[in-house]
């Protein structure tokens, strides 16, 4: 039961970064860019650690640890470039 | 793995797959980019959450013992997603993203 229930939450997970990208490509305005980039980091991260149970192994966990840090990173220096004009004053 | 440790895995796993989907179909239908900003911000974290939590559930179900990356990567998402959401609103209000007709007043042009 716990397998088909995984297989379904990944099938969701890859229709919800689907539906991020069509955002990323069709958004009319840079900001919407920007969030739907800041989406697919964070779905990227629920396919990781879904991968990880898929596997039984816990080693992929850091690597969706780097991802949620420099995720959050770059899009806090996006935003500030279109606020500012530049990332570092 | 007990049954019910495993019926309570397959509902985490359902609800943050469900709040996940829900969070994205607002990002790509809602008409204006400040109630798009509402779908994923506020759905994507509980879902992400529900996996991680599902995870923790599963790992220590399986004997492996409570891992502190999951912890981490929870608390991380939940306090910086309202941190990008709220940088990204001052930035659209900057620039000044188009809103919809029928939004009531915009007190950021007066």
């Amino acid at each position: 039961m716990m397998t088909a229930a995984l297989y379904i939450t990944i099938a969701m997970v890859t229709l919800a970064a689907l539906l991020n990208v069509y955002r990323l490509i069709k958004g009319p305005d840079a900001p919407d860019r920007v969030l739907a980039l800041d989406t697919l980091y964070i779905n990227a991260i629920a396919l990781i650690i879904l991968l990880g149970i898929t596997l039984g192994t816990r080693m992929y966990l850091e690597a969706a640890l780097l991802i949620a840090v420099m995720g959050f990173v770059g899009t806090v220096a996006m935003a500030k470039y279109l606020k500012r004009g530049s990332v570092i004053e | 793995m007990s049954l019910i440790a495993e019926y309570l895995i397959s509902a985490l796993l359902l609800l943050g797959g469900a709040f996940t989907l829900i969070g994205a179909i607002g990002l790509a239908r809602l008409p204006d980019f400040f109630t798009r900003l509402h779908g994923p911000t506020k759905a994507t974290t509980v879902g992400v959450g529900a996996i991680m939590l599902s995870s923790v559930f599963y790992f220590s179900a399986n004997g492996a013992g409570i891992g502190i990356s999951e912890i981490l990567i929870t608390v991380f998402l939940l306090m910086t997603a309202p941190v990008s959401a709220n940088i990204l609103a001052k930035a659209a209000m900057h620039i000044g993203v188009k809103t919809m007709e029928n939004t009531e007043c915009n007190p950021w042009d007066q």
